[in-house]
């Protein structure tokens, strides 16, 4: 077993501990923190497949932004100060089959297909193919993809404001 | 050796958790982390593909713009939480049924 094995499986087991106690913690805001092990896992298994440009993002956009937001979530639909924050898990039992299921599916797809796999080459930094590959082949979804965030950050803003009553502006 | 099924099999054990947080759960903040927790699994196997396939990035590609329709998802979801919770006191996904016909 070389380094690289090594880095993969300690960081798989990262991101999938992180996963379970997201899944199973009964305390929100513990599930909230154990997700930025899921995602700091999943950073470290994209540097590992030599996308680096994308564990960065994945640290800034996840871990910095997504994550932020969720917490905020967490503290402003609850009392702070109400540490067991319930949250009640219906049909566990069924759920778990489900998921159970789902994955040993994907599992199965995994190992049994012959997947036309190319032997790899060897790394090199991607950011600035993938800047040029988003200024000209893919310029299309790019605008369009800035246009969706520009509009869902308006509308997110204006649908979470909170209105003054009498402002006039209300429902 | 690690090699592609490897990062698959990975990817499949992150997406069931979400599936299974998302059939369980029933606040409305943790159904979105198990949402976020299947995107991820889906960026992982597009950056896995995109690895073992001719280190072409359209796979890269594809993930990035995962991400940020993530980014753009989860501030409109949360956005409508926080309204729910202002007007109904709570983010149960079972109580809050008042849309229901």
């Amino acid at each position: 077993m070389n380094a690289y094995d090594l880095a993969f499986f300690l960081l798989a087991a990262m991101a999938l501990v992180g996963a379970a106690i997201t899944v199973l913690s009964r305390r929100l805001v513990y599930a909230a923190f154990s997700l930025l092990l899921a995602f700091l896992g999943v950073a470290g298994l994209y540097a590992l497949l030599a996308a680096d440009f994308l564990a960065i993002a994945q640290v800034i956009v996840y871990v910095g932004g997504i994550l932020v937001l969720l917490l905020f979530g967490v503290m402003l639909t609850h009392r702070i100060y109400d540490t067991t924050l319930k949250s009640v898990r219906v049909q566990p039992l069924l759920g778990g089959l489900v998921a159970a299921a789902i994955a040993i599916l994907l599992i199965r797809v995994a190992w049994n297909t012959p997947w036309n796999t190319t032997p790899e080459i060897a790394a090199e930094p991607t950011t600035a193919k993938i800047g040029e590959a988003f200024m000209k082949h893919y310029v299309f979804p790019f605008e369009f993809v800035s246009l969706i965030l520009l509009v869902a950050l308006i509308g997110a803003a204006l649908i979470g404001r909170s209105r003054t009553p009498g402002s006039g502006n209300g429902r | 050796m690690v090699q592609l099924p490897h990062f698959l099999t990975v990817s499949a054990l992150l997406f069931a958790a979400g599936v299974f947080a998302v059939v369980t759960r029933r606040n409305a903040v943790a159904l979105l982390m198990g949402v976020e927790l299947m995107l991820n699994a889906a960026n992982l196997n597009f950056a896995a593909f995109s690895r073992f396939s001719h280190n072409a990035l359209d796979g890269q590609i594809f993930a990035m713009l995962s991400i940020v329709t993530a980014a753009a998802e989860v501030a409109v979801a949360l956005a409508i939480v926080l309204n729910i919770y202002r007007n109904v006191e709570t983010i149960d996904a079972d109580q809050a049924g008042d849309l229901r016909g």
